[in-house]
């Protein structure tokens, strides 16, 4: 899932290397570390993966020919169908959103440019359960209508494909959002005024002008809507759309074939790769945001009358739909069931689930920035291609279903375990696969790449000549890196460290297979309830994660919108 | 930078690492047991019991059926599971030939847990029955109309009139792996094929029976305790459950069960868990959630036994043999178009 990288577009680096000023032996070496742990990190990524990908090399004929000739057709048509559905509610709902908040002010406009963002702390999960328990046939609100209109009375299908594609919109869009508002903030927004000031007019302006400097980041926030829709397996079942990587779990948990399910899962990895090079292709050469400097942006013009309402109606209405509304619904079932007779079982330790929930998702957080900047900077200090091939390689591990993830590091952990005990070094105990530092590593790789598109985008806007300057005055690449690359894409190192806790809060079927035993998470405490259907005890859990998830949310809302008011 | 990066990074380490350890010199208790559990809901009253009553220790780690299995053959030797328990057949018996179990021998479960319940070779026990049969509409069925085959459903008179639940589901193979096992490859793909045709496909169990309520379907498969579930919070729930086939071979009846690990830590004391699980703690066991008990000798709790009775015809056919024929069952389904 790359984004807005910027390293496409690299001058000659000589300079950056500190070849011009006189050699010394620790530049030497800094030549060669800074690449050569990137690499080293990205195979730290690829290698649990390949350990899952090898069985493709003697693929297993029989499963290949039986699902082809079955379930398999009808998965890749949903699949598509899924995707392509989900890339425009979110690209539509996304970008208009962006633009109300950007181009316009009306009464909440500015509220509204942070509040959009929260429904990025809600779990697909969650949201997919609420959906059906609420609006499905049996929910209240069908039942109401089927009273008022009889029991015939048309009704939109709601486990269907439409209701995903729904659900995922109402989840994935604030990624479109937030990127093309800060676009808008940004160049597009400025070019948009000067297209006005030369007598375009608005419709004309948006389409010709500001639309293709919007391109990069709505192609990279669909992308990466796109890629948590793919890899996710179970807010789709709910609604009864077979994609592969249903198909993967089909296999694995149905037939216990978990070869055949890894070379399923290649199937899903392949998938991936189109969403990455479609992103690539949209973006075209266009960079996305500009050299540093105060950009002006769009100057919003004041609604008044019908028009403001309909751009408040329109913000609240999403809004409430993707986000009040669940949450008030979760909440008065949490309030019910800790007041029923009933109650959620292991509330008791509510705490100890909540602190494990944050502890892992602050850990994984850290550990995916300093490998970010490890892998930025390298590229930035390096000659060749080595940092730079290296941080696409990390995206494989957001291109694959999280469970497959976790195989793949207990395959290769254990792997390592034997190779150590070999050389009389043996782990002690179940090092290997239950424990923090693996459940950590997992989470890594699966959200390293979110992580590292947001920093790259950050030190992409970093001047090449600035991180020149740093070298010729004799600074080393370390201290070029603490001291200039760090404070000014601090910005952006905030935004990956957000984006990579959210997902690390909400993750779910990592935590599942690679958990320390007694170590468990709101996800995990959650599950447990909504996999044996009891929906309204799990509530509270599921607004526990919601609540969670939404103090990096909130964070990054304060950071935009301090931004916002430096302009 | 690189040098404050690596300090951060062994501090977390070793702050993981203490972490770890101090959870696990946490308890001081005679002994501990460890299961892996793809059970969840109300597990802790029977184990709590027998950590009070025995003064030992119970961990558990929830999960899938399928990934922990997957997990303490990839741990190996150094798995820290000495039991591990499932909500179905098919994974105890795929357990079991991937050679993670060691042998029970134990008289106390042989004498407890009726032969089809159990593994023929002696890896693993049924702890709990879960009849997977036939839910109706009490509004609009008249008893001679009420459907009372898993077959009947499967004609042409169904259709449109029956809510099944989908095939990515254990509960769904385990049945289709129990048509194979009774009828052949062949006659369960034509019944099948029937569902298929007349069913709409449900992603659980309670959405099909509220479609029942709320009059999409007259009829569904379901397993007896989420009806017990309903029937429990509101007594006037307007759906009756019929025990399949019972002029034939019997209702199917899918298990959660458990076997020691080869590598269990304290596989007596693990033992002396699951044999107290199969007599003394049965009801502690199975109340909960309103499952059948699998020692014959144990009363099922009130509700169940009231509404849906005692005794009941109940398919013999070996839980390991269908166990064994769910890889087979997924490959029907596809090949019946069942979604």
């Amino acid at each position: 899932m790359p984004m807005q990288s910027a390293s496409s577009t690299k001058p000659a680096t000589s300079d950056l290397t500190g070849s011009s000023v006189k050699r010394t032996r620790a530049d030497r070496v800094s030549q060669r570390i800074w690449p050569s742990s990137a690499l080293l990190l990205a195979a730290l990524v690829v290698i649990p993966i390949g350990f899952l990908a090898i069985s493709v090399i003697r693929p297993n004929g029989e499963v290949w020919r039986q699902q082809w000739e079955t379930r398999l057709p009808g998965q890749l048509v949903d699949t598509a169908v899924l995707l392509v559905g989900v890339s425009i509610g979110t690209l539509v709902l996304g970008s208009s959103l962006a633009w109300l908040v950007s181009a316009y002010r009306f009464w909440g406009s500015r509220a509204f440019g942070w509040l959009l963002i929260a429904p990025l702390a809600m779990p697909s999960y969650v949201l997919g359960f609420m959906t059906l328990s609420v609006f499905g046939f049996t929910g209240p609100i069908q039942n109401r209508w089927r009273d008022w209109f009889g029991h015939d009375a048309w009704f939109p299908e709601v486990e269907s494909m439409g209701g995903a594609i729904v659900v995922f919109t109402f989840v994935l869009y604030p990624y479109v959002f937030l990127l093309a508002r800060a676009a808008l903030a940004d160049q597009a927004g400025r070019a948009y005024d000067a297209a006005r000031s030369l007598g375009a007019g608005p419709v004309e302006a948006a389409r010709r002008v500001v639309l293709p400097l919007l391109r990069p980041a709505l192609a990279a926030g669909a992308a990466v809507a796109m890629m948590e829709t793919l890899t996710d397996f179970a807010t789709v079942q709910y609604f009864g759309v077979d994609t592969v990587s249903v198909g993967v779990f089909r296999i694995w948990r149905g037939t216990f074939d978990r070869d055949a399910a890894s070379e399923f899962a290649t199937l899903v990895l392949v998938v991936a790769l189109m969403i990455i090079g479609l992103e690539r292709v949209l973006r075209g050469r266009a960079r996305f945001g500009e050299a540093a400097g105060a950009a002006a942006g769009l100057g919003p013009k004041r609604l008044s009358g019908a028009k403001a309402w309909g751009a408040f109606a329109a913000c609240a209405l999403v809004l409430l739909l993707a986000f009040l509304a669940p949450t008030m619904q979760l909440a008065s079932w949490a309030y019910g069931e800790v007041t029923g007779p009933r109650g959620t079982p292991n509330t008791e330790r509510f705490f100890e689930y909540l602190l494990n929930s944050l502890e892992l998702a602050t850990v994984t957080a850290i550990v995916c920035v300093l490998c970010a900047l490890l892998i930025t900077n390298g590229s930035r200090f390096s000659r060749g291609r080595t940092a730079g091939v290296s941080a696409r390689l990390t995206a494989v591990g957001y291109a694959v279903p999280g469970p497959v993830v976790a195989m793949g590091v207990v395959l290769a952990l254990v792997a390592l375990d034997d190779v150590l005990e070999g050389a009389g070094l043996g782990l002690p105990g179940v090092v290997a696969t239950g424990s923090f530092i693996g459940l950590v590593y997992a989470y890594s790789i699966r959200f390293l790449a979110p992580g590292l598109n947001a920093i790259e985008a950050g030190m992409g806007q970093v001047p090449e000549e600035v991180t020149a300057s740093g070298r010729s005055l004799g600074a080393r690449p370390r201290e070029v890196a603490r001291r200039i690359h760090i404070p000014l894409a601090r910005t952006s190192i905030l935004t990956g460290a957000v984006l990579v806790a959210v997902d690390a809060v909400k993750e779910l079927p990592i935590a599942l297979l690679l958990r320390p035993i007694g170590f468990n998470t709101l996800p995990i405490w959650t599950y447990s309830l909504a996999t044996e259907s009891r929906y309204e005890q799990a509530a509270l859990p599921a607004l526990a994660i919601i609540v969670l998830a939404m103090i990096p949310v909130a964070l990054l809302s304060r950071q935009l919108s301090r931004e916002a008011d430096a302009r | 930078m690189r040098s404050m990066c690596a300090r951060v990074v062994l501090a977390g380490m070793f702050a993981a690492a203490a972490a770890l350890l101090l959870s696990a010199c946490g308890s001081d208790s005679e002994g501990t047991i460890r299961i892996y559990t793809g059970r969840h809901y109300d597990l802790e009253t029977a184990f709590r019991q027998f950590s009070s009553e025995f003064n030992v220790h119970i961990e558990f780690l929830e999960g899938s059926d399928a990934e922990l299995r997957e997990r303490i053959e990839a741990e190996g030797e150094d798995t820290q599971a000495d039991i591990y328990m499932t909500v179905d057949a098919g994974n105890l018996a795929t357990a079991a030939a991937a050679g993670i179990f060691a042998p029970l021998n134990s008289d106390t479960l042989e004498n407890a847990i009726p032969a089809e319940l159990r593994d023929p070779d002696g890896y693993w026990v049924a702890l709990s029955a879960r009849v997977r049969t036939i839910a109706y509409s009490t509004e609009r069925l008249s008893p001679d109309e009420v459907p009372t085959t898993y077959e009947e459903l499967a004609s042409p008179e169904w259709e449109g009139r029956v809510c099944l639940r989908n095939s990515s589901n254990t509960y769904t193979q385990s049945l289709v792996a129990s048509l194979i096992g009774n009828l052949g490859y062949g006659e369960a793909l034509s019944v099948v094929e029937g569902w298929a045709d007349n069913a709409d496909i449900m992603s659980n169990d309670v959405i099909a029976l509220n479609s029942i309520r709320d009059n999409r379907c007259d009829a569904a498969i379901v397993n007896h305790y989420y009806l017990a579930r309903e029937l429990d919070e509101d007594p006037t729930y307007p759906v009756g459950l019929v025990w399949a086939n019972q002029g034939g071979r019997g209702a199917h009846v899918n298990i959660s069960g458990a076997g020691i690990t080869k590598h269990a830590d304290d596989p007596e004391l693990a033992l002396m868990l699951l044999e107290w699980l199969a007599t003394d703690g049965q009801n502690a066991f199975v109340d909960g959630n309103n499952e059948y008990p699998v020692n014959p000798a144990v009363e099922p709790e009130s509700l169940i036994a009231a509404e849906f009775g005692e005794t009941f015809v109940r398919d013999q056919l070996n839980a390991a043999e269908f166990g064994a024929l769910n890889a087979d069952a997924v490959r029907l389904l596809d090949e019946a178009g069942y979604e």
